[in-house]
């Protein structure tokens, strides 16, 4: 089969328009909802007490033992039957990669706040500091250095799993690829397209946080 | 005027017994130096001063607030009883400025510039004033503990507990950081002093106690101590310090 490369072109502002649904997913659901809840929740599995612990340990479990596909298709088709509500994909899409990746994100967060040296904790206790403002000026700012690394892996990997929700339909990257797919049947040159995509978009993050890192000194 | 004082204090660690039912009154402008082998209670004994340590019986009392109380009350012992540690435990993200600083926007609500001049002045005070744009990780161990006693003096305590000062030091920087304790005594300061160092006992200690499994054993002035032991278990370890 002859190869024509120039098919990309046609079909890039259409692949463009899945990419941003892509990147909106990841951006509002896998970063900043999954931080804000994996934070609270990464909290209250160091420092809360044995029943919001317990509670919190139940959830991370949970979605860490089941597959993100389950997760949105329980959330998109079982949760409306069960409430009686009805969401869209999007939204379904947006609430599945939060609690997915604050789920990871709290284990994340857990481990850097443990890593900091109890003594600091202590020090700034014995200036007669209540705790919250111990973890909030002392603890939080040396452990969100180390934090960067692995936070780096966790929004790649959530970037990438946007693309699991083409099984309720969302119009995002691989959905749109799919669907271009369908209607040329240019495989090679349209999935090529869709993997350069995706590879440009992890890129920038890495970069991002290699920048920050850099600006950051681990301590 | 009594500063601290323990009532029938003790202090369990699960069915360890550290602190026996102590009893002990230090008086405002007295510098106690605390020595006993290691596990005899007296780093848990300085601990608990300032709440770092809760206590399981009896009472004591700092500055007339007592440990019991509630967590406002433990909040205002501290702000009370500046501590220095054996780890210096600076913290790594602040410059030696913004340690001593920190606790003085925090706790006292200080502003900002005021807080900056008297951060450097009190580094000026334990010789580091040319040292205060530097990170801990870029001072010497006697830089660090002196940042860290600047950095308690700025809370404004009544009260220095130094939890075995010199123990991390080189010989070397163990007298910048003594030099420093000994000005402050000189100025009046109440000093709880958990120490090795039989020298500084001696020149800057106004009493001496010696503690020995959870009990306070010996305690008078430490020149007559230390050249007359009047228990045999302290003149041993003596004989092990020096």
């Amino acid at each position: 089969m002859e190869l024509d490369w120039s098919v990309i072109l046609d079909y890039l502002p259409m692949l463009w328009e899945g990419a941003k649904t892509t990147i909106a997913i990841t951006l509002f659901g896998g970063l900043i909802g999954g931080l804000i809840l994996g934070v609270i929740v990464g909290m209250i599995r160091t420092y809360g007490g044995k029943v919001p612990n317990a509670i919190a340990i139940a959830y991370v479990e949970l979605i860490r033992g089941t597959p993100i596909v389950v997760q949105v298709m329980f959330i998109y088709f079982a949760l409306p039957v069960l409430l009686d509500v009805r969401i869209d994909n999007f939204t379904a899409a947006i609430v599945a990669i939060i609690l997915n990746s604050a789920a990871y994100i709290a284990e994340i967060v857990r481990g850097a706040f443990l890593s900091v040296n109890p003594n600091l904790t202590e020090a700034g206790l014995a200036l007669g500091l209540p705790k919250w403002k111990v973890y909030l000026f002392i603890v939080g700012p040396l452990a969100f250095r180390r934090l960067i690394p692995p936070l780096g892996n966790q929004f790649i990997i959530s970037l990438k799993d946007t693309s699991l929700f083409i099984v309720i339909g969302v119009g995002e990257l691989t959905r749109t690829g799919q669907e271009i797919m369908a209607s040329n049947f240019r495989a090679v040159e349209i999935w090529t397209a869709v993997a350069i995509i995706y590879l440009i978009m992890t890129s920038i993050i890495s970069f991002t946080l290699r920048k920050l890192e850099k600006r950051m000194k681990i301590l | 005027m009594s500063m601290i004082e323990f009532k029938n204090v003790t202090k369990q660690f699960g069915d360890l017994v550290v602190l026996k039912n102590v009893d002990l009154t230090i008086n405002a402008g007295e510098v106690v130096v605390l020595i006993g082998p290691s596990g005899s209670g007296k780093s848990t004994l300085i601990r608990c001063i300032n709440a770092l340590e809760s206590i399981n019986g009896g009472d004591l009392i700092v500055d007339d607030l007592s440990v019991n109380g509630n967590n406002e009350t433990l909040y205002k012992i501290r702000q009370e009883a500046g501590m220095v540690f054996q780890q210096f435990n600076l913290f790594p993200q602040m410059t030696a400025l913004e340690n001593v600083m920190f606790g003085m926007k925090q706790v006292r609500k200080v502003d900002k510039d005021t807080a900056r001049l008297n951060a450097s002045e009190l580094l000026e005070k334990v010789g580091l004033g040319n040292k205060s744009g530097h990170y801990p990780s870029e001072l010497s161990g006697g830089q660090q503990q002196r940042v860290a006693i600047a950095r308690a003096l700025a809370i404004g305590p009544k009260v220095m507990l130094f939890d075995e000062p010199t123990s991390a030091l080189d010989p070397e920087l163990k007298e910048e950081v003594l030099n420093v304790m000994q000005d402050l005594a000189k100025e009046g300061m109440t000093m709880v002093v958990v120490t090795h160092e039989m020298a500084f006992a001696k020149k800057v200690g106004s009493r001496l106690i010696f503690m020995e499994h959870g009990h306070i054993i010996v305690d008078g002035d430490p020149t007559e101590i230390i050249s007359n032991p009047p228990n045999e278990r302290l003149a041993d370890f003596l004989k092990h310090v020096h």
